[in-house]
């Protein structure tokens, strides 16, 4: 399966819900091309909760990098919330935990966009 | 099945075209066998995701999609360990060239995080090129330093 990608709006953050893989190929393209809509249509404050992704493989850690530069040089802001153990091993290793803003809960991560 | 002197059965051998469906393919494929060989959960994961970066390594950045060039997916289970051992046949490179993806300037580049997370997750890797053509990587990975 691969990822799948559902917007809502909190307020004036927008919660992207991403489930299954962010690899390369379909996966990542289409994770790119969804962030990059959104910062192109003036979304300044997205959250990207990965509480159901399974897998991400070093494909979509760059789309992620690379959404992360895009909305950030647009004046926004991307952070993430609900990773689980796999993808904080993955920001750990790649010291990606240095430049991601990420919460544990949702509640907190909406919070931190005031 | 066959065992060499040091007890190590070839599991598989097998030429694979450079299509990402081949990562795929390999990546389930050892994961079969690891499971056989024992490895618990946590650690199929992390040696599935070495043999994706591997392979992804080979098709993309080695054959560069190449229908004339081809990828060998070699397996070895040996006592208390697997060892696999993933060849392109591109135009090879030299590891001291590639940027290290953990330095301040490189942290928010695109790519170059594939052989980290190879070496992350397996016990020994070992990347060389292979005469004039191709690239080899052997990863090995033990089931005592797992705890399996």
């Amino acid at each position: 399966m691969s990822v799948k990608l559902t917007t809502r709006q909190v307020g004036d953050v927008t919660v992207i819900d991403a489930s299954g893989r962010i690899t390369l190929g379909e996966g990542a393209s289409h994770f790119r091309d969804t962030i990059r809509d959104l910062a192109g249509k003036g979304h300044k404050k997205l959250l990207l909760n990965l509480g159901d992704v399974s897998y991400i493989d070093s494909s979509g850690i760059g789309e992620m990098v690379s959404s992360f530069a895009t909305v950030t040089n647009g004046g926004g802001s991307l952070k993430l919330v609900g990773l689980n153990k796999r993808v904080k091993d993955l920001l750990q290793i790649t010291k990606l935990y240095t430049v991601f803003e990420a919460f544990d809960d949702e509640a907190t991560a909406l919070r931190s966009f005031a | 099945m066959a065992e060499n002197q040091a007890g190590e059965k070839v599991r598989i051998d097998e030429i694979l075209p450079s299509e990402l469906e081949s990562v795929d393919v390999a990546e389930e494929t050892v994961i079969g066998i690891a499971t056989e060989a024992g490895f618990p959960e946590d650690e199929l994961h992390r040696i599935g995701m070495a043999v994706r970066e591997a392979m992804v390594n080979a098709v993309v950045h080695g054959n560069r999609y190449s229908a004339r060039k081809k990828v060998r997916l070699r397996v070895l289970e040996g006592p208390g360990r697997i060892e696999i051992t993933i060849g392109d046949e591109g135009e090879g490179f030299e590891m001291e060239t590639v940027p290290d993806p953990l330095s301040e300037e490189n942290l928010l580049r695109h790519s170059g995080r594939g052989l980290l997370l190879i070496q992350a997750f397996m016990d020994a890797v070992d990347v060389k090129k292979v005469g004039n053509v191709g690239t080899e990587i052997k990863m090995v990975k033990r089931l005592s330093a797992s705890g399996g």
